[in-house]
């Protein structure tokens, strides 16, 4: 079977999650491709979710994303739709692909729908017992040559695939978030895995137009095994610095250096609440069961969901408190979890942690400037050489803190996790839209 | 060819801002001022510069495709909107795609020579940002064939029209030279826009504009000959000015140290439903211009600024080519020599031109002739240019479509 034959019939799991209403996107629009070349085929594609509520938003969602996708590609869909003389004018090829890709769809919520699909892609809870009984059930329903593709971020894939029986027909296939605009996907390809789905998820990266980096199925892979001992290293600073800033005041330190400082997208715990701070608990409890490794643990973080601090996101994309409180989306008060209650972020407050903090070093220029400059690297190294000699508190966590990303980037490679530095690089510059890789000459 | 029959001179130019991506208070997500907006402020522009608004006797509107773009029909019916004293007056609407505000002027400048007005208050507008640039295209694709070319056509119609006119030159005159007068244009334009607060590309930071202006074309998701620096972009605004009479003038207490004389025009148009017959040429323009030159007892020689319609960058060089200020074949080595730049030979779009300033289509040739007045006149404040006193005309090229409809009017400081 072949990459066209396999997408006839495709199944998504978790379809109406953050992930799998991305991955349905993909699909969907790829599908609708081949279907204007084979007018004659049938082609499914099921979108299966326990939650039958938030199956109707996810076609909206699928709309909207799907007409942005045909209005990139109205170049190539005029081509494609040369023969119908009925669509003259881009909107009426745009309406048209839209009503294809739609019309190949199938929502619901029972399992069964899968039955006939020749790939699954698994894109529930983080639950390996929940992930591995939808598994064995599937596998008892569908062909035995039926192609499963999971997202977990965590949970090693040999582990499960042995669990279920799926005998070598299972992959990590870990989209970033959102799956429509990440570019990055870690394959993480266990050493049982059958050749001929090896050969399909490379074939199929390329026809999603994905960057596609390989990890080796040791439990966090690249992208969670940088992020969670990353974020826990901020933790780590936050209980030196709790002493004298208190812990709020940590926290909005730390934030802060990792923001500014190293010139990342955002600051780290504006990161962790954006993953969900559960979340972050969630994978940490699988890295640690599969590594057993103690040290990936954290007491606040187990606090925090204790008191039902999750952070993540609401169904609009707007961002839930966690370490942080928001409002339009921008961090206004810090979690104070002695009281229990936020602390504003005042003017005050903050003016005094800042010039505890220091100036920024010389040359510095903000993540969104530098990301399209095409000059960037040639200013990083400058900022950087400043950072080196710069003697403020801020400079000192920074310099720390590169110090043990690259620590931990390297690592990754000499346990086998990554099979080379520049792959992890290129998982933090396209996963996490850092502007440098954590393997870097500026410590 | 005849010579006007009485002399029409041009007063009080306004030009409101082009607004569009570029400009940094334009945001696509935010709320954006309409079509009554931009008619108003320039109509109101333009009057305040009279003595007494009443004595204006008729308004005409140029305008491409507001009945898509923003779904409103019988713009005439906006004139009492911009002064109570238009009600009941004749208003005309008048329509020729991008050529539009060309039109305008035209038919204000019959309307006064046929003895029916001493003073037309001319406007020129379109509002097109309301719509993703997608599907803006199929709107300006109006300007093409619809039945006879617009399936075939592409995605970007228009951009690939003219991609095609490129690709032509690069063949015929060599495309190494060709591209790079191209890229020269586009920086040209840039820099002048950048010294007018109304242009869209007043805000423009490029460090490198050469550089950015020579990104190779990505036929996947654009044209095969061109990229997106070669073209002018969406953009929403208006422009207004009046043509009077000699007692129009008077009526309006305007003195001729702030008019212009229309020297002469020249109209001319092309078949809409045949492809143009030499791609390397814009035969329908070069015909208006040198009509424009004949009534007037003119020729290229005697120009000393002008405007040309660069809704890209090798409609920029072809133009100059139609306006007789470069041999055929030669406007590429024209411009790479600078001599459209502000300070040389003929300083051509010295206010950021369509590329540059912004193309609010129907309104454009309007803006044109705005620009002419403000340069005739010594007004064009950080834009200005030095008129050469032996060459006293100014040129004006408005052009619609793929060269099919042409206004083009020559104009010299009132005496
Ligand atoms: N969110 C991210 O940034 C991210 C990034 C990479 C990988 N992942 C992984 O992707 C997977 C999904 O994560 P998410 O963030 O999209 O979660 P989510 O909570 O947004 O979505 C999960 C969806 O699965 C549905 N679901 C739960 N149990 C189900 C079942 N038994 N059958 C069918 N549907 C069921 C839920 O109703 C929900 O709609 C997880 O394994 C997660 O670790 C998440």
């Amino acid at each position: 079977m072949n990459l066209d034959e396999r997408l006839e019939n495709v199944s998504v799991l978790g379809a109406a999650g953050k992930m799998g209403s991305g991955i349905a996107v993909l699909i969907a629009s790829e599908m609708a491709k081949l279907k204007i070349k084979n007018p004659d085929k049938l082609y499914r594609l099921n979108l299966i979710d326990v939650n039958e509520k938030v199956l109707d938003g996810l076609l909206a969602y699928i709309k909207a994303q799907i007409t942005k996708v045909a209005e990139k590609s109205t170049v190539f869909l005029r081509s494609a739709y040369a023969d119908r003389a009925d669509l003259v004018e881009n909107r009426e090829i745009i309406d048209a692909f839209v009503y294809d890709a739609f019309s190949l769809l199938r929502p619901g919520t029972d399992l069964g729908a899968a039955k006939n699909s020749k790939v699954v892609f698994e894109a529930i809870i983080e639950d390996e017992n929940i992930k591995a009984k939808v598994l064995t059930e599937l596998n008892n329903l569908c062909s035995k040559d039926t192609f499963f593709l999971t997202n977990t971020s965590s949970i090693p894939i040999g582990f499960l695939d042995k669990r279920v029986e799926l005998s070598g027909r299972l992959i990590g296939y870990h989209f970033y978030n959102p799956p429509v605009v990440q570019k990055l996907v870690e394959v993480i390809t266990p050493s049982t895995a059958n050749k001929e789905l090896i050969e399909f998820s490379t074939e199929l990266g390329k026809r999603l137009r994905k960057k596609l980096v390989p990890a080796n199925d040791i439990s966090g892979f690249i992208g969670n095994g940088h992020f969670m001992r990353d974020g826990l290293h901020a933790i780590g600073e936050v209980e030196k610095l709790k002493g004298e800033h208190s812990l709020p005041g940590g926290i909005y330190i730390m934030n802060r250096v990792s923001q500014d400082f190293l010139i990342r997208p955002m600051g780290i715990f504006q990161l962790i609440d954006y993953v969900g701070v559960d979340v972050f608990q969630c994978i940490l409890n699988v890295m640690r069961t599969h590594l057993g490794d103690e040290s990936l643990k954290s007491e606040l973080i187990d606090r925090l969901v204790e008191k039902k601090v999750f952070g993540g996101q609401r169904p609009d994309g707007s961002q839930k408190d966690g370490f942080l409180k928001y409002e339009k989306n921008r961090p206004v008060a810090v979690y104070d979890i002695e009281k229990g209650e936020y602390i504003a972020i005042e003017e005050n407050w903050k003016e005094n942690l800042d010039s505890k903090i220091g100036d920024l070093p010389e040359g510095f220029n903000p993540w969104k400037k530098l990301l399209t400059d095409p000059k960037k690297g040639d200013k990083l190294s400058s900022y950087f050489e400043n950072l080196k000699k710069a003697d403020t508190l801020g400079a000192e966590l920074a310099r720390t803190y590169l110090a043990r990303s690259k620590e931990i980037a390297k690592e990754l490679v000499s346990s086998g996790v990554a099979k080379s530095e520049d792959d992890v690089n290129a998982v933090l510059t396209n996963g996490f839209y850092w502007l440098y890789g954590p393997i870097n000459d500026y410590i | 060819m005849k010579k006007l029959r009485k002399t029409v001179f041009v007063i009080a130019g306004y030009n409101t801002v082009s607004f569009g991506s570029g400009r940094k208070e334009f945001h696509p997500k935010k709320p954006r001022p309409g079509l009554e907006h931009y008619v108003k402020e320039a109509g109101k522009g333009a009057i305040g510069q009279v003595n007494d608004v009443k004595n204006i006797d008729e308004g005409v509107i140029g305008n491409f495709m507001a009945a898509r773009f923003n779904r409103q029909g019988n713009l005439p019916g906006f004139f009492p909107m911009i002064d109570e004293s238009f009600l009941y007056k004749p208003a005309t609407r008048v329509e020729g795609a991008c050529a539009s505000g060309g039109l305008a002027l035209v038919f204000s400048i019959k309307t006064i020579l046929a003895d029916l007005a001493d003073t037309v208050l001319s406007i020129g507008v379109e509002v097109q940002n309301t719509v993703k640039s997608i599907y803006g295209a199929d709107i300006l694709g109006g300007a093409g064939h619809y039945a006879g070319e617009r399936k075939q056509g592409h995605a970007y119609f228009f951009p690939s029209k003219f991609s095609d006119r490129a690709g032509a030159c690069f063949e015929k005159f060599g495309k190494d030279k060709v591209r790079e007068a191209m890229s020269l244009w586009y920086v040209q334009a840039i820099k002048n826009a950048r010294k007018n607060p109304k242009a869209q590309e007043y805000h423009n930071s490029i460090e490198d504009l050469y550089a950015a202006a020579m990104t190779p074309p990505n036929p996947k998701v654009f044209c095969e000959y061109i990229n997106v620096y070669d073209c002018s972009k969406v953009s929403d605004g208006a422009s207004a000015l009046i043509f009077a009479s000699e007692e129009g003038l008077k009526k309006l207490g305007v003195s001729k140290k702030d008019a212009c004389e229309v020297v002469s025009f020249g109209q001319s148009e092309g078949d809409l439903t045949s492809p143009p017959p030499d791609l390397t040429k814009l035969d329908t323009s070069q015909r208006a211009v040198n009509l424009a030159y004949e009534r007037a007892g003119l020729s290229s020689k005697d120009i000393g600024v002008a405007e040309v319609h660069d809704c890209f960058t090798i409609s920029g060089l072809l133009s100059v080519e139609a306006a007789g200020f470069a041999e055929y074949g030669e406007g590429a080595e024209f411009v790479k020599a600078g001599k459209t730049n502000p300070d040389s030979e003929i300083p051509t779009n010295a206010t950021g031109g369509l590329v540059g300033f912004g193309h609010y289509t129907g309104g454009t040739g309007v803006r044109q002739a705005v620009d002419l007045l403000h340069q005739l006149t010594g007004k064009a404040e950080d834009c200005q240019v030095k008129i050469d006193p032996n060459r006293p005309y100014g040129l004006m090229i408005s052009m619609g479509g793929n060269d099919k409809t042409v206004a083009a009017m020559i104009l010299k400081k009132a005496a």
